[in-house]
């Protein structure tokens, strides 16, 4: 049974922009999907639709036999913990510590006065250190995050979703602010994560030659419209060029004939 | 022919000049100015200030009393600006876009501390008058509400800026509302909420003292009474102890600030 059913999903903003049109597709659990197009295509806001951090306007989404447009409250929250997610700007409390941060993970689990006073069983702190510790992030433990690195921010960002224990990641463009270097750890972990695991992962990417080497599975969007399913090896460049519109055909091409190479 | 434009602001420049001048010698003209006069009589005036401002052997037996309203008039200053940064930070959580519960409800937010900021805080000493009369309640309520109005506004702000990104990642763990706050936003503002109150106790105590002659209490009250008995010396005396206390207050919170930011 498939882990994430998208069917007919439209999402509009405002009357007039169409930014998600009939978009349908299936995740099984354990794949690794690479979300590829280009900006504004729509990438972000089909991930948001997913945990419902925006509404839906048409369509369903069924996430693990639970249909996600109509939930609300408690319900919805507790949809939103078995799903973890990763932002390209980290989206962390710069000011608190990483172990705080990746707390953060769990407050999906509280109930109102735990979460407003931050308190976290003995055993759920145990859990946090190990994954902080297995993501390398061991001695930043009690380091401020503003004093991080980009790639190990994200790795805290990692960190947060997976203290959720979620049954899929969700990342939103993780590497695009990192250097080559950062975001190839961020790839790696992710890869990692995945197999070791067998949470499924559905991350939007710009890079083209990154979603081919790691995603066991490519979505192409564009203009809110999936033009693009399939396996990475049968991507060919005639679809990338209809993934990005012909404009971008020159540069894209080099990228992924290096990447052949 | 292209104008000469440096000629062209030369003749500019002459032109202001030639009005100005022209206004000033109208409305001496007209109120029978007389300059010699003018310029003669402030070193008179200097001479004048010396021998009746600086305080006497008069004036320093008054200084526990003098001392004692100070201390009166800064406590209630600090217990306004702190009092009311606290009502102001939940009003400000309700107009803040990140945080609003619903945008009706985010207007009436941002209207309430327009009218309570907008009104001076002398108006509001004298709109009070009338209520408390010529009580400390009066100056507390009118530095109260020129505070909360402020802090709400500076906060709305602080909030959007600071804290949009890690709201989102909190929510998308299926944290709730009040976890969101206590976890991320109060964190994230905390310096800045500290630095506004810190601001708001320094403008309160210079604000104070002309409540304080406006109502009849406090430091501003002996001021006003020294000042219209003809005792120069002493009312100086106050306003050197009102610049001692606003300089000592405003080097203590620049400390305080330091060590948050």
């Amino acid at each position: 049974m498939a882990l994430l059913e998208i069917e007919a999903l439209i999402k509009r903003y405002g009357s007039e922009t169409l930014a998600l049109n009939n978009i349908t597709f299936n995740v099984q659990p354990g794949e690794f999907v690479a979300i590829i197009g280009p900006s504004g295509a729509g990438k972000s806001t089909l991930l948001r639709c997913v945990n419902r951090l925006i509404t839906i306007d048409g369509g369903d989404v069924r996430f693990d036999g639970v249909s996600v447009p109509a939930l609300r409250g408690a319900e919805l929250r507790r949809h939103r913990t078995r799903i973890g997610m990763i932002f390209q700007h980290y989206n962390l409390v710069n000011r608190l510590s990483v172990i705080e941060n990746v707390l953060h993970g769990r407050l999906g689990y509280k109930g109102t006065l735990q979460g407003i006073l931050g308190l976290y069983t003995e055993e759920e702190k145990r859990d946090a250190v190990r994954i902080v510790e297995s993501l390398g992030l061991g001695e930043q433990l009690y380091k401020r995050c503003d004093q991080l690195s980009g790639g190990q921010k994200q790795r805290v960002g990692i960190a947060r979703a997976l203290v959720q224990q979620p049954k899929m990641l969700l990342c939103d463009e993780p590497i695009a602010s990192l250097d080559p270097n950062a975001a190839k750890i961020i790839m790696d972990t992710l890869r990692d994560i995945n197999r070791s695991t067998g949470i499924t992962v559905l991350v939007n990417l710009h890079q083209v030659d990154v979603a081919l080497r790691y995603a066991s599975r490519i979505i192409g969007i564009n203009k809110g419209m999936v033009v693009y399913d399939g396996a990475p090896g049968a991507l060919s460049h005639a679809q990338i060029h209809q993934i990005y519109g012909s404009e971008a055909g020159e540069l894209i091409l080099e990228l992924s004939e290096s990447y052949a190479a | 022919m292209q104008p000469d434009i440096f000629q062209l602001r030369r003749r500019q420049g002459l032109l202001y000049f030639g009005i100005l001048a022209a206004l000033t010698y109208g409305a001496i003209l007209l109120t029978e100015y007389d300059v010699v006069e003018g310029i003669t009589a402030v070193p008179r005036a200097l001479a004048w200030a010396v021998r009746n401002f600086v305080p006497d052997q008069e004036a320093f037996e008054r200084l526990p009393r003098i001392l004692d309203k100070l201390l009166e008039t800064v406590l209630m200053s600090i217990a306004a600006a702190t009092v009311a940064s606290a009502f102001g930070l939940a009003v400000a959580l309700m107009g803040a876009t990140t945080t609003r519960l619903h945008p009706a409800l985010s207007l009436f937010a941002r209207g309430i501390a327009s009218v309570f900021r907008n009104i001076d805080v002398s108006a509001w000493a004298l709109i009070l008058l009338f209520s408390f009369g010529q009580s400390a309640y009066t100056g507390y309520f009118a530095l109260f509400f020129v505070t909360f109005g402020f802090i709400v506004r500076v906060m709305i702000e602080t909030i959007d800026e600071v804290s949009t990104d890690s709201v989102e990642a909190l929510r998308a763990t299926g944290a709730g509302y009040g976890a969101i706050i206590s976890q991320s936003i109060i964190p994230a503002c905390l310096p800045q909420l500290i630095s506004w109150v810190l601001y708001m106790i320094e403008t309160n105590i210079r604000s104070a003292t002309l409540v304080g002659i406006l109502t009849g209490t406090g430091i501003g009250f002996l001021f006003d009474l020294y000042f219209k008995s003809f005792n120069y010396s002493s009312a100086s005396l106050v306003v050197l102890v009102i610049v001692v206390a606003v300089l000592l207050v405003e080097a203590l919170s620049n400390t305080i600030r330091r060590v948050v930011l």
